[in-house]
This record gives C-alpha cells, structure tokens and sequence, in this order.
C-alpha cells in the first residue's frame, strides 16, 4: 500500500474523484475475501508489536515459581512455561521480535535484490553473468543451510539472524526484479526517457522499477512470511535469539522438553508462528490476484 | 543556408554471432535550419535506425557506428561519449516516437513525465518548472492543461497522448526534432490535426525537423525537402516540387507511382515488385537493379555513386551517371 501512494506522489491540487488507483486497489482487496481477513489479522500483529510491552498483562522476564507449567486459566490466557512466566505476555512482547528481525531481513534482502537485479537486467553483458552465476551459487544452498552456515560465521544473536536471512533473500529477489527489467527496458518509454536525456540510474529507478513494484509487492509479502520461519528455526536451533528473550522461535525450543507434560508451552508459540506466516502467504496470494494484470477478470 | 545537420556516409552494423550485418552503407543528407527534411522508404530500409544513429540510441543492441560522420552544429557527434551525447538529447535534440500508446511511462503522470526534460536540461525551480509544463502543454493545444498534468496516459486518446509526446520533445527548445513516423499509429483526422501542430510549431520556433515516414501524402504536406532511402542508402534527395513534379530514380518514380489517386479508376494497385533485399545477403551492383524496370547490365555489377544535378539535387543511378535517356521518361 505504502509503495503503491509513492508511485502517485505528485499529489493533486485539484481533488479529483475520477480515478485513483489506491481507490482502485482498495475496492478489488475487499473482493479478496481471505485475504482481506489476513490482512486485518497482520495489521492487528504489527500494532501489537509496537504496543505489546504495554498492553502485557503481565512481566514476560519475571519468574513465578509458584505458577509453573499451568494450562489455559483465566488469569493465564496461554497458561505459563517452566518458570511460570506467562505465556500470553510473552508472545505479545515476542511479535515485535519476530515481526521486526523477518521485517528487517526480508526489505534489506530485498533493497540488495533490487539493485543487483536492476542493474543485472539493465546493464546485461558481464556484469549479468557474473550476479546471475554468484545467485546461482546461493540457490545451490538449501536456504536455512545457508543461514545457519552465515550465523555459524557471524556468531549466534539476532543482529546476525537478520544478516542471514536477508542474504539468502538477495538472489531470489535480484531474479525476480532482473525478470522484470529484462521486460521493461525493452518499452518504447524508456527509449523515450533515454532519448530525452535521461541517465542511466533515473531510467532504471524512475522508469523501471516501478514496472517491477507489483510483483515485487507480492514476493515481499511472501518472503516474510518465510523469513519468520527462518529466524524462528535459527532461534529454535539456539542460534538465534538468547532463550530468555521472548521470541517465538526460542519459546519454541524451551517448550520442547515438556512436549508430553505441558503441550501447551510448545502449542501457543507454535501457533503463533503458525497463523502469522499463514497470513502472509494469504495476502501475498490475494495481493497477486489483485496486482497482476494477467488475473485480473475485467 | 547554414547547415544544422550533416550526416556524411554514415554506415551502421549489428555483430550477430561475430558476423557483421552493415544496415546502412554510407547515408548521406543534410538538413538546415529551419527546414523540414522527409525522409522516406519503405519498411526495412534504414529509415528508424538513421535517426536513431544519430541520437546514438542502441538500445541493449550491438548497434554501433561503424563509419562516417554525424555533425550536428558543426560537431561530430560519432565521437561524443555517452555522458555528452545525454546533454544534447532532449535539449538540443529531441524525438518522437511512431506508438503513442506506448511511449509514455504508464505509473507516471502525465505532468511527471513532462517535468523529466525541464528538470535534467533547463534551470528553473520547481515552480517555473511546473508552469512550463502547463505553458508548453497550453502551445500543443492540449485543453484543461492544468488537470491533464495529474492524470495518467491510459486516460488521454491517442492523440492527445502524441500532443503530450510533441509537447516533452519541444519543452527545451530543441533546434532537431526527429519525427519517426509520428502519425502513423493514429485515425486520419488526428493526423491532419498533428501534422498541422507540428508544422505550425516549426514554424514558430525555426526548428528543423526530421520527418520519417513512409506516407507521401505526409512528405507533400510537410516538407521542404526530401531523402529517398533504399537498402540502407538514400537514393534520391530534392525538394519537395522537384520530387513530385519530376523523379529522377526508378524508385521514387516506382513510390510516387504506387499512391493512388483519386478520380482514378483502377482494379488493382500499382506497386513495386519484389521486396527490400536482406541485409545479409545483397545483391551485387545497385540493391535496386533486381527490382528495377531500367536495369542495365552495368547496374547489376557494380553500384552507382551519387551524382550532383545542381539545385541541391542528387541522385544515385547509373541512368544519371550514363547520362543515358530514359526511354520510357
């Protein structure tokens, strides 16, 4: 949404109601019945993310030995781990963390992509082969294989989780957008641009990327929902975040030992995660229907 | 008259495969200022590539100049770097382009597009900038200028869209304005209106224009003079009465020949038989003898050279060269 209001951002003077496509968008994402209620759910999730410490009913640190191991009670929405900390709390204070490092991972992944596959498509020649051969190298990883083996490297924590997930999110996103240049460089407009006297770097930002915003819009949302796993497994494998920090991935792993005791330890993050990366892969699939042209049914 | 523009055997190649495909084989014009030049042919003869030699606009191509001289005001521009050849396009020279439906960028509106030019080539401000591009969309007779800038092009006809094309090209004054076909994709009314527009603004500023185009009902209507370009080469070049009144190379006279004319009652069309040759694989002698209704022997073997008639008159044909009479004349 946000991407789609700075393409148009040669606001008008006059008001017109005629057309506007952020109305456009709007009126065809309501028709996404799914999505739109997965879109509803994220917004709510990034609002609890920045309030969640807040809104915490209870400490999401503070031990209470008295209280370990609890079910779902009224005063514990999610019951309580092994220290009895509650686990509601936790996951509220946790969205920010799993929320923030997938965020963060996928849009740096992302920017490095989009320049690499920008000028990968644009310039072609050397320079293409040489980014499309190095990506080449990266998809032979398996891609969690690959962020253990970057965060092995860097050392466990979640500075270096975001490092990880972001680069094995750089050769699949500099494909996608190289796809998309290949196609948009090829317009009359851009001979246009160049014919007035555009550089190189306007016509492939001014002219080109926005060809290549709508699906790219739809990858983002998609690699997030991914990237939440990633961080969690590294966070699971102990890897990422440190285990009394409440991020999803660690609750995870803590939980495990009392898989047969106290399932809901392990059920309540894993949920969370669950319904979280289901979200993403909804909307990102209606943002599809509703972007592409192709789909469109008009 | 004072030449603004002289291209002087200018050959163009492609590298396919490590070969060498030579498109043009030595053009040769020039155009003063003030003056419309049509320039015309049929598909595939060069006419789109000349112009765009002399922007030096290869695309991702392996379109190169590979011999002659390009001088634009007095310099050459087949030795101008990329960086410098980005100064003189859309400010000195601009173009326009044959699909208006596709040459204006979809995402941008209409008044962004026109700011691109102002902005890299002329110093104003923001505010001077964006009254302009109302001023400058005011003279290409575009009505409602001050709404049309926040729309976008999907929402404007196709001539409106050509007027806004017409409109970014002149915004900086360009002394050569280089027409590629620029009516050819609209209905016929809108090409009158068009080509009155564009006459009308040649006029006014003393520009030169480039026309290419393949209408000469078009070439009639605008020019002042014309190159006739064949396989690669112009032919012919006169002006435009001379042109008409009397061709003197086989192939104007064939293009003249195949418009039909009103009042004229006819079965079939005339036309010229055959095709354009293949770049790959041409013919020996003139690249028109195999076509040609005149051919002699001598023009199946070797190709003849331009030759001047005097009144910036020239023509490329042995009939001209032989001083031989054409019987058929």
């Amino acid at each position: 949404m946000e991407i789609i209001k700075e393409v148009n951002a040669y606001t008008p003077v006059i008001p017109k109601k005629k057309y506007s496509p952020v109305k456009e968008f709007f009126k065809n994402w309501k028709k996404q019945k799914m999505a739109f209620g997965a879109s509803i759910f994220i917004l709510l999730l990034i609002i609890i993310a920045i309030i969640g410490p807040y809104i915490a009913p209870y400490d999401p640190y503070e031990p209470d030995y008295n209280t370990t191991l609890q079910g779902p009670s009224n005063e514990h929405w999610a019951g309580t781990d092994e220290y009895g900390r509650d686990i509601f709390s936790r996951l509220l204070v946790g969205a920010r963390i799993s929320l923030g490092v997938s965020f963060l991972a996928v849009f740096l992944g992302a920017a490095g992509g989009i320049l690499l596959g920008l000028m990968s498509g644009y310039f072609g020649g050397w320079l293409d082969r040489l980014i499309m051969r190095g990506s080449d190298v990266m998809f032979a990883f398996p891609d969690l294989l690959l962020a253990i083996a970057i965060v092995a490297i860097l050392g466990p924590g979640l500075t270096n989780v975001v490092i990880a997930v972001s680069v094995f999110s750089i050769p699949s996103f500099a494909r996608l957008v190289r796809g998309s240049t290949l196609e948009g460089k090829e317009t009359v407009f851009v001979e246009a641009a160049k014919s007035m006297g555009a550089s190189h770097r306007r016509i492939m930002f001014k002219h080109i990327f926005p060809e290549t915003l709508g699906s790219l819009i739809v990858f983002i949302t998609m690699r997030i929902g991914t990237a939440i796993l990633a961080a969690s497994s590294l966070s699971f494998l102990g890897l990422g975040a440190s285990p009394e920090t409440p991020d999803w991935g660690a609750m995870l792993s803590l939980g495990r030992d009392y898989l047969g005791t106290a399932s809901h330890v392990v059920m309540m993050p894993g949920l969370a995660i669950f319904l979280t990366v289901l979200a993403f892969n909804l909307v990102g699939d209606g943002l599809r229907d509703v972007l592409d042209p192709k789909t469109k049914n008009e | 008259m004072e030449k603004l523009l002289q291209v002087n055997e200018l050959e163009t190649q492609f590298t396919k495969d490590k070969e060498k495909l030579k498109i043009l084989r030595g053009v040769s014009f020039h155009i003063n200022k003030g003056e419309v030049l049509g320039l015309v042919g049929e598909s595939g003869c060069g006419k789109s590539l000349t112009s765009l030699s002399i922007m030096k606009l290869f695309k991702g191509t392996s379109g190169e100049i590979s011999g002659g001289s390009i001088s634009f005001k007095g310099e050459d521009l087949t030795h101008k770097s990329e960086r410098e050849m980005r100064k003189i396009r859309g400010k000195q020279m601009a173009m326009i382009f044959q699909e208006p439906m596709t040459s204006l960028n979809p995402v941008m509106k209409i008044g962004e597009q026109l700011l691109e030019p102002i902005r890299l080539h002329l110093a104003l401000n923001e505010k001077q900038a964006k009254e302009h591009v109302i001023f400058i969309l005011k003279k290409v007779g575009i009505p409602r200028a001050e709404e049309i800038v926040y729309e976008f092009p999907h929402q404007l006809s196709g001539g409106m869209r050509q007027r806004i094309m017409i409109a970014m090209a002149m915004s900086c004054n360009p002394q050569l304005l280089i027409a590629d076909e620029p009516t050819t994709a609209l209905d016929v009314t809108i090409q009158a209106q068009i080509l009155e527009l564009m006459k009308q603004l040649q006029r006014e500023e003393g520009m030169s224009v480039l026309l290419i185009t393949h209408d000469l009902g078009v070439v009639a209507e605008m020019c002042d003079r014309v190159a006739v370009m064949y396989a690669g080469r112009v032919v012919e070049e006169a002006n435009v009465f001379d042109l008409f009144e009397s061709p003197k190379h086989p192939y104007t006279k064939g293009l003249i020949g195949s418009v039909p004319k009103i009042g004229q009652r006819k079965d079939k069309l005339t036309s010229i038989k055959g095709n354009v040759p293949d770049p790959s694989n041409m013919p020996k002698g003139c690249k028109f003898a195999p076509r040609c209704t005149e051919a002699m022997a001598i023009c199946l073997e070797e190709e003849p050279n331009p030759t001047d008639l005097g009144n910036g008159r020239m023509c490329s044909c042995w009939m001209i060269e032989e001083g031989r009479k054409n019987v058929y004349a």
